[in-house]
């Protein structure tokens, strides 16, 4: 298990499950869940939360903008 | 033991939306490039400090609501004459920074006049090109950028060029004209790629700024929907199939 060092939280409502984020991440911290929002998409939450860094490469390539990422400073 | 939600603080913040994009919910569909371009192009406006005085021009296409997302003034143009519009706009009021939003339908099919005469004039503009190889909104019809073999809803076995003619690579023509300062192609499809588009706007706008002639960035993009393929396909195919004959990185730089 890592050192938990970032976080992201997705705006559930707004994601439109495209997997863009899980390619992304580097750590595999993504999945898209098994529940579906009120559009009926799958939407992206931490599977792995141990496992972020906060690199903000999965937000980076959202095309709906729907993650926000904290990283600790060191 | 440090937890999530000791992470998840303002002060940690590393990564949110911009205030110039606006709260809106895109229409596009799962995975599209658009909105990743729209999302740094508000990022590049909001960074700059450029917001109050931007006014962009909105294609016919996919993108003719980009003026709901991006919170700028805006103007929306018939399909193709984005580049026309702009130049109206940039020469009434020459302190405000002028762009064009358009899909390849747009800027490379009906609006290839304005598009090559706005830059062979050196209008100082700047021109953001997606190119997803089809007509997008209106069903997936073959463009003149389709590359030869890939199929579209109309040339489903893919494009022959003995019947379809060649695809157009307009970024290499523009870059021939003299008015043209700055012709660059990138793409959005991985993390290190969008930050290279970021700063290809940002150095885009400076040249507006410093009245060097007409930028245009190039972004190769997917379309899933149009393509009939997953997001994360979609970007192979377009690294496989797209990038051998867009091939990315900048054509004019001066
Ligand atoms: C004068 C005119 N001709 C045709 C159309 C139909 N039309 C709407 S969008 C479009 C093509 C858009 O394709 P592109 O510019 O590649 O943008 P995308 O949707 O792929 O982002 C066409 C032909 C129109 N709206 N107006
Ligand atoms: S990239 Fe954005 S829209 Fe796509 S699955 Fe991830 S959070 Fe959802
Ligand atoms: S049809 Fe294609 S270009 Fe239009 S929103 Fe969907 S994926 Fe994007």
């Amino acid at each position: 298990m890592g050192k938990i060092r970032g976080a992201i939280v997705v705006d559930t409502a707004k994601c439109k499950g495209c997997s863009l984020c899980v390619e992304a991440c580097p750590t595999k911290v993504i999945e898209l869940s098994r529940e579906v929002n009120a559009k009926g998409f799958h939407f992206a939450y931490m599977a792995q939360p141990q496992e972020c860094t906060g690199c903000t490469n999965c937000a980076t390539v959202c095309p709906d903008s729907c993650i926000t990422v904290y990283r600790l400073k060191p | 033991m440090l937890e999530i939600n000791d992470i998840i603080k303002p002060e940690n913040l590393v990564y949110g939306k911009t205030p110039v994009l606006t709260d809106s919910v895109m229409h596009y569909c799962p995975g599209c490039s658009h909105g990743v371009v729209h999302k740094i192009l508000a990022q590049v406006i909001e960074e700059m400090g450029i917001q109050e005085q931007t006014i962009g021009v909105a294609p016919v296409g996919c993108a003719v609501f980009a003026y709901n997302y991006i919170d700028i003034d805006w103007h929306e143009a018939a399909h193709g004459r984005a580049p026309a519009v702009a130049t109206g706009i940039k020469r009434l009021l020459p302190e405000k920074m002028v762009f064009t939003y358009q899909g390849d339908g747009d800027l490379a099919a009906i609006g290839t006049a304005e598009t090559i005469h706005a830059c062979n004039r050196g209008e100082n503009i700047v021109i953001i090109f997606i190119n997803n190889g089809i007509y997008g909104m209106t069903g997936g019809q073959m463009a003149p950028t389709t590359i030869e073999g890939m199929p579209a809803s109309t040339c489903p076995f893919g494009r022959t060029p003995e019947r379809d003619g060649y695809p157009l690579k307009m970024s290499e023509i523009l870059a021939t004209l003299p008015g043209t300062c700055y012709v660059t192609r990138q793409a959005v499809h991985t993390a290190a790629h969008v930050r290279k588009t970021k700063k290809a706007l940002v150095k885009a706008f400076e040249n507006q700024k410093m009245r060097k002639g007409t930028s245009i960035v190039e972004v190769v993009s997917t379309c899933s929907s149009g393509w009939k393929m997953t997001p994360v396909n979609a970007n192979k195919w377009m690294v496989d199939n797209m990038f051998p004959f867009y091939k990315l990185g900048d054509l004019k730089n001066e």
